[in-house]
């Protein structure tokens, strides 16, 4: 490895140890029409950490989920992911960042012309893993989400949550250091949230760091996790252990 | 990018006209249709040209030299003054003429030939009864075929300026209207093929696109998980040029069997046109119509994928 690489590794390390694998300092992001949907947020999350950022449609939290994955960039501020500055990484290097993000959606966002194991071995695929390497992770992390029996099913033929855990084993089989979960139990029935809640405690309990976004105010206040509540893409409360606060 | 990568793209690509058959279908039928138009325009454009290009082969300039006076008055036509070449000189002015860009050959026809040639046409079997001597002695001429048929103003100007030379025999209008007819096809081939190229790519970006959209959500997927822009393009380029591959070999083979039918007909049929009606073999039409068909195919199915996926992979 190059002295300046090395350097690179030293320097993100430092910057994690200081202000977290997360870190957004100051950020607002606008768009061409309306108020800003991010206006000078600082939030930081130390690895390890389970979090939970609620708040109103229209508060900014996917617009986080986006700047954090790096879809989109702060119009003014930094966003630091793993000590990436997130505005310096070039197109050609965000494939190998976001590697390091396991990312859940709402609404699954399977390829639903391939199986279970395809889906999951797809993202394996990607990071050239060998077909030997894919053959022993695909079944371990299926049955780590419970779904060991089903490797074979089509998407299409699985359950709300069923198909989550999908998303979830695909999400992990690259063993990410943090995992976004955007609305990860919006589609889901109470019982099936709760068991998609457990996993990812699961998860995080293994080091994962884990960021949820959720509008469930059940799961936010049962879980007594630290919660970070946004009104208008402003941060309006931050609590340790928290529970789900009213804006009204 | 590892083997395994490079297998994995190309099965995705096979299995991605699969899934999507009818898109694929429609991908296929519209590149086919556009590449028959253009063929079949093609293989009319280029027996045109080929049935003009024959008869400009066809067209000539004689070149008549000074003779001696006695001679002028022998035959009847009128004197004209200027310097009478020797046999040598003549011999020099053909190597001139040949040596000109616009010549493709030049043929000596010797006062002898020039009689046995013009004697049975024009005063029948017996036609030298009558006459003790060629009456066309000295009448060396050269005839000289011409390369390009719109140069010929320039090769008659230069001969004019050659003194030995007494009379140049040539049509204006014959050469005049087989160049207009020349650049006229030019012109209308270069306009239908133009119009067509922009029709085939608007229809097939167009169906590439629709497609593609589509599987939008796909590619954003891929590109949420953290595959490169390469991982997501390869098996889409793929797939646009195997379509685009099918797109041109259908209509090529069409148009193959379509072309042998209609030169068996015309000649069948119309026998008095294939007098002076000579078309190209096909083997002829193919050496060009073949490579251009299938580069157009496979570069429209690459170009088209490519460009498409371009614009959802800032994911």
């Amino acid at each position: 490895m190059s002295k300046r690489k090395e350097m690179q590794i030293k320097k993100r390390q430092e910057m994690v140890e200081k202000n977290g694998i997360i870190y957004l300092d100051n950020v607002s992001k606008s768009y061409s029409t309306g108020s800003p949907a991010l206006n000078g947020v600082t939030v930081s999350i130390m690895p390890g950490e389970f979090v939970f950022i609620v708040g109103d449609s229209g508060s900014g939290k996917s617009t986080m989920i986006r700047l954090l994955l790096r879809e989109l960039t702060a119009t003014s501020g930094h966003v630091y992911v793993m000590g990436n500055d997130l505005a310096k990484l070039r197109h050609g290097k965000i494939p190998k960042f976001r590697r390091n993000l396991g990312v859940v959606f709402q609404d699954f966002r399977l390829l639903n012309d391939r199986n279970v194991y395809e889906n999951v071995a797809f993202a394996q695929r990607i990071i050239e893993k060998s077909a030997k390497d894919i053959r022993k992770n695909v079944p371990t992390i299926l049955a780590t989400v419970g779904l060991a029996g089903k490797y074979k099913a089509k998407t299409t033929e699985l359950s709300g949550g069923e198909k989550q855990r999908v998303a979830l084993a695909r999400a992990l089989v690259n063993r990410p250091s943090i995992l976004l979960a955007d609305e990860p139990t919006g589609n889901l029935d109470p019982k099936n949230s709760w068991d998609i809640m457990h996993l990812l405690e699961e998860i995080n309990e293994a080091g994962t760091t884990v960021v949820v976004v959720t509008h469930n105010r059940e799961i936010v206040n049962a879980m007594h996790k630290r919660v970070i509540t946004m009104k208008k893409g402003v941060v309006v409360s931050d609590q340790q252990e928290g529970g789900y606060i009213d804006e009204d | 990018m590892k083997i395994s990568t490079l297998f994995y793209t190309f099965r995705q690509g096979f299995k991605n006209i699969w899934r999507n058959k009818w898109f694929s279908l429609a991908s296929v039928a519209t590149i086919a249709a556009c590449l028959f138009l253009f063929g079949l325009f093609f293989a009319i454009v280029a027996n045109f040209s080929h049935i003009v290009k024959t008869a400009e082969e066809g067209v000539s300039i004689a070149v008549f030299f000074h003779d001696d006076n006695d001679l002028c008055e022998k035959q009847g036509h009128e004197h004209v003054e200027g310097e009478v070449p020797s046999s040598q000189r003549i011999e020099e002015i053909g190597k001139m003429i040949a040596a000109r860009s616009e010549v493709s050959e030049v043929k000596f026809i010797s006062d002898d030939e020039a009689w046995a040639t013009f004697g049975p046409n024009y005063l029948g079997e017996d036609y030298d009864l009558g006459y003790l001597e060629n009456p066309l002695k000295g009448m060396n001429s050269y005839e000289v075929f011409l390369s390009d048929v719109s140069m010929q103003g320039t090769l008659v100007h230069w001969l004019e300026s050659i003194p030995e030379v007494r009379k140049i025999n040539y049509s204006e209008v014959t050469a005049s209207t087989l160049s207009g007819v020349n650049l006229l096809i030019a012109y209308i081939s270069i306009g239908i093929i133009v119009v067509l190229l922009a029709v085939s790519v608007f229809l097939i970006s167009n169906t590439v696109t629709i497609g593609i959209s589509v599987r939008k959500e796909e590619i954003n997927i891929m590109k949420y998980i953290g595959a490169t822009d390469f991982f997501v393009r390869s098996p889409f380029v793929l797939e646009g040029i195997i379509i685009g591959l099918i797109g041109a070999a259908i209509p090529l083979a069409v148009i193959y069997k379509l072309y042998l039918y209609a030169m068996e007909f015309l000649t069948e049929k119309f026998t008095v046109l294939s007098n002076f009606l000579n078309f190209l073999p096909v083997e002829e039409v193919f050496h060009y119509l073949l490579p251009i068909s299938l580069i157009l195919g496979v570069g429209i199915g690459f170009l088209g994928s490519f460009t498409t996926v371009r614009k959802h992979l800032h994911v």
